[in-house]
């Protein structure tokens, strides 16, 4: 892909080592039997939930990031206690080779094994039943996926995309914005599901905003980012074809030059984007940025409530009740207000995505959640068999008098359950 | 149809409004609920009672007083479960907010059962209210006098736009199936799960499942077989065998089978002697079971049970609705191919708890386990090396009322899980939130085109949470104490110059006094 060392670093190494510290250093507090309050029947009792792992887990992982999308999820699954059937992206060849060549050297290669699939082979490895599925990819294939995990009664959780709105308010840095966003959007050349997909502001800000992304551009990868050892590359040529067929889409502000023997597209902005253009049809996943230009806030949040939910929603202003608006009047994974990407940096917070982008989540002790069943376990005392009498029939009014005043749900300070 | 399409969009509709949203209208609604379920009571109990022929105390222990119980936990806990969490950050966003913020999912399906027809559509309503959606229900129309009833009273006391009811049968179902929902939440058989999931999947719908299995249940040989007996018999017979989480079958020692059956036999008459409603079964359970009990009576196949008791009904039609033991059950017979969900209690025998561990292993994972011991270690290695939904242990049925246990299957027995705050989480979408500050752009240049190795090297610090936390805590809290005791120190200094001045005269003379006397 072309993938720039400190991109690849960043992502693909120091976040997965964040992951992997985060677990080792909490394990063994994160698998204990979680002690639950009692109600008054069950004060003698020991309840608490137990973690199970699951079983197999399969674990689909897609081409952008094809180290991280697998083995993030492969930490939890394995601190669960999973045994793990690994399928990389059969796109990223090299990657593919790589995680299936040297996994089982590092891991017991009983539990844990690597699938090399194509389309026809993955449709045959999904016809098994597994115990949990993890998919990252798209929404398309996302159905698929839970479509053959249905027959199984398998849960799954899939993290999915979207077109990610970013709105930017008149009352903010500008510099600031645009530095921030072009970094989201041109991040491994656009192929991010988080990426902020398209910019909604006003007209006045579209203006302000298109020096200070061309500055951003240069900055980060200089007046010719085609030499810049920073910037990325498309994974493939149907993916490159398809992301220069939305350069039809409003007018090219910024950029717009490709190559497609290198599969080459320059950082782009696009201007005066409309609704019907191809570049609003579908994510771009890409290096360019379309902005629709709205009248103010209000209907920025009517445009995207009007579309599906997305994986992240992204919203800049210097005045935080803009900022809180946009959150409380919209639905998405995650929200980031005043910059793009961070909010996946931070594993205590889940991951994932709402509707067309996905359900479930992971990332820290999510992950490890996601892996697990929460069994409700109930210890009892086999004494004290005259307090269960209550419950059992013939029912007198003496004994339903009993049950209903022992058991008279109180709303404030204790709630007394059977 | 187009019935299905105006309800939900309908519902659609209001959930956009955003009237839903707001802590004080879900406790509007949940309040209304509750007046609900205490004022229309009788009715509620006769709907059952015409349904299922239960007893009025009966229906409501199983329907009425948990329902109340999770109205009350809903009311008493919603502003806690509705608040942001704020979660722990890292070095790079310890100026940010950071937190999770509960978020209704939108419109949402509850799908009921027949066999406690209205707790299991109104205990998930709770939660679904709860977390602020709206919600369609869908009640049984296997149960149809308290569809009928949950039909006519929910819009009385509950938004009619926000809350509707549907009912009908299997086609309107697959019609409803084909809307867009945003949770779908079904109770029932894995058949139907599968096709309620496969369903959600075109729409990319999360589901919770609460389907069924066939709940083990072990009796050691070391367990006080009274108490034991006379719990599981309880839990197996209430509401007629119809009970997703019923013991469906015992497994124990050969040695201990006989007294086992006495010890049923002699609960099943003193709960219910002669008393036992015949209480009507599902038209397809009939069927199955009087299926059954005809290859049992003439010994077809490879099944080898015995019938033990069926009270004083000896008649086919009847039997399959009495209370019956079988002994010496082979795990080929028909009576262990499907979940029983009815008045039928096969036992097989097993020499230890390993072949027991073995047996439930080897099927599909079950809704619950049970499993009878006075040896509290053997009750931990059954829990730790078998799987189901949930477990209780020297009794049965009891994990269900504690609502800070999740209730849930696994596997073939469900997905997901509900009751108290599980409720309200099941429903919610748990949105992950940053706010940073416009300013502070020198920190970001660390993350900006063009990369560098020192780049690299700061990223690792302030990502890595590398260091030992207890130590790193020993060694600020060490560092605080000795700031704060220098502060004390200087400031009891300033105050008392004069005291300390005297103090510390006295204290040299007395050292060399010491000095000169050792050195004489």
């Amino acid at each position: 892909m072309g993938k720039p060392s400190t991109e690849a670093y960043f992502t693909e190494i120091l976040l997965c080592k964040n992951e992997l510290n985060d677990t080792l250093n909490n394990l063994c507090r994160w698998m204990k039997d979680e002690h639950v309050d009692k109600n008054l029947v069950t004060q003698l009792d020991s309840a608490f939930i137990r973690k199970d792992p699951y079983g197999v887990v399969l674990i689909i992982a897609p081409w952008n990031y094809p180290i991280h999308l697998f083995l993030v999820p492969l930490i939890g699954a394995i601190a669960a206690g999973n045994c793990v059937i690994i399928k990389p992206s059969e796109i990223t060849k090299n990657t593919e080779k790589l995680v299936a060549e040297t996994l089982t050297c590092y891991l017991d290669s009983d539990c844990f094994a690597v699938v090399t699939a194509g389309v026809e082979e993955t449709t045959k490895l999904l016809e098994n039943k597994f115990d949990y599925i993890f998919f990252t990819g798209s929404p398309t294939v996302g159905r698929i996926i839970m479509e053959a995990a249905a027959k199984h009664l398998t849960p799954v959780t899939l993290e999915l995309g979207g077109k990610n709105p970013c709105y930017v308010s008149d009352t903010c840095d500008v510099q600031n914005v645009a530095r921030r966003v072009a970094w989201g959007r041109f991040f491994n050349a656009g192929q991010t599901c988080l990426a902020p997909d398209y910019l909604l502001c006003s007209l006045e800000m579209q203006e302000k905003l298109m020096p200070a992304l061309r500055a951003a551009i240069v900055e980060f990868f200089g007046s010719n980012p085609k030499e810049s050892p920073d910037f990325g590359r498309i994974v493939g040529d149907k993916q490159f074809r398809r992301i220069q067929a939305l350069l039809r889409s409003g007018r090219v502000a910024i950029g717009g030059q490709t190559d497609e023997k290198e599969r080459y597209i320059a950082p782009t902005v696009l201007a005066d984007v409309l609704p019907s253009d191809p570049a609003m049809q579908e994510e771009v996943f890409g290096p360019i940025l379309p902005i629709v230009v709205v009248a103010n806030m209000d209907e920025a949040i009517d445009f995207i409530n009007a579309r599906p939910r997305p994986l992240a929603i992204y919203a800049f202003s210097c005045d935080c009740k803009v900022v809180n608006q946009v959150l409380e009047r919209t639905s998405s994974g995650g929200f980031c207000g005043n910059d793009t990407l961070m909010h996946v940096t931070l594993s205590s917070l889940p991951f994932g995505g709402i509707g067309n982008s996905g359900l479930g989540k992971y990332h820290g002790k999510f992950t490890f959640d996601t892996f697990t069943h929460q069994r409700g376990c109930l210890h009892r005392n086999m004494g004290l068999e005259t307090l269960n009498s209550v419950r059992y029939p013939p029912y007198t009014p003496q004994k339903q008098g009993l049950m209903t005043a022992t058991l008279e749900i109180k709303r404030k300070g204790m709630c007394t359950l059977l | 149809m187009e019935r299905m399409q105006r309800v939900v969009g309908q519902a659609r509709a209001a959930f956009r409004s955003g009237r839903c949203r707001s802590l004080e209208f879900r406790l509007q609604q949940l309040k209304g609920l509750e007046r609900m379920v205490r004022e229309r009571e009788q009715e509620i109990l006769a709907a059952i009672h015409a349904d299922l022929h239960k007893s009025g105390p009966n229906a409501f222990n199983h329907e009425i007083l948990g329902l109340l119980g999770e109205l009350a936990l809903a009311m008493d806990k919603l502003k806690s479960w509705a608040a942001p969490q704020p979660v722990k950050k890292n070095l790079l966003t310890l100026r940010d907010e950071a937190y999770i913020c509960p978020e209704p999912l939108g419109v949402v399906l509850i799908i009921g059962a027949w066999n406690y027809p209205f707790v299991l559509v109104m205990q998930p309503l709770v939660g679904a209210i709860a977390a602020g959606n709206a919600v369609v229900v869908k009640p049984s129309e296997i149960s149809e006098n308290t569809a009928r009833l949950v039909a006519d009273l929910l819009p009385q006391y509950l938004d009619p736009e926000l809350y509707p009811v549907v009912t009908g049968g299997v086609p309107e179902t697959t019609e409803l199936l084909k809307e867009r929902f945003d949770h779908i939440l079904y109770t029932g058989n894995s058949t139907v799960g599968k096709i309620v999931m496969a369903a959600a999947a075109k729409h990319l719908t999360p589901v919770t499942l609460e389907l069924g299995g066939k709940s083990p249940c072990y009796i050691d040989k070391d367990c006080d077989l009274t108490v034991a007996c006379r719990r599981i018999t309880w839990g197996k017979y209430m509401n007629c065998g119809q009970t997703c989480i019923a013991p469906d079958y015992i497994l124990c020692d050969p040695s201990i089978q006989s007294k086992v059956v006495e010890n049923i036999k002699a609960t099943l008459r003193q709960l219910w002697g002669g008393r036992w409603q015949r209480v009507p079964l599902g038209a397809a359970c009939v069927c199955d079971l009087v299926g059954v009990a005809c290859m049992w009576l003439k010994g077809r196949g490879s099944v080898m049970g015995h019938v033990l008791l069926s009270c004083s009904h000896h008649l086919l039609p009847l039997f399959a609705s009495a209370p019956t033991i079988l002994t010496d059950v082979s795990p080929e017979s028909k009576v262990m191919e499907e979940e029983i969900f009815g008045p039928v209690l096969p036992i097989l025998t097993v020499k230890s708890v390993d072949e027991a561990i073995e047996f439930i292993n080897c099927r599909e994972k079950p809704l619950a386990l049970y499993v009878f011991s006075n040896n509290k270690k053997l009750i931990r290695r059954v829990i730790s090396e078998t799987s189901s939904g949930g477990v209780t242990g020297n009794d049965v049925i009891m994990h269900f009322f504690l609502s800070t246990l999740p209730f849930g299957g696994v596997g073939n027995s469900g997905m997901g899980a509900y009751h108290g705050k599980h409720s309200f989480d099941t429903f919610s979408h748990r949105r992950a939130c940053l706010i940073k500050d416009l300013k502070m752009e020198s920190t970001n240049k660390l993350r900006y085109p063009p990369g560098s190795q020192k780049k690299v090297d700061l990223a690792k610090f302030f990502l890595l949470k590398r260091f030992n936390k207890s130590r790193a805590g020993v060694v600020i809290f060490a560092v605080l104490i000795s700031v704060l005791l220098g502060i004390a120190t200087a400031v009891v200094a300033k105050n008392h110059q004069a005291v300390l001045k005297s103090k510390a005269l006295l204290l040299v003379l007395a050292v060399q006094s010491l000095g000169g006397r050792r050195l004489w």
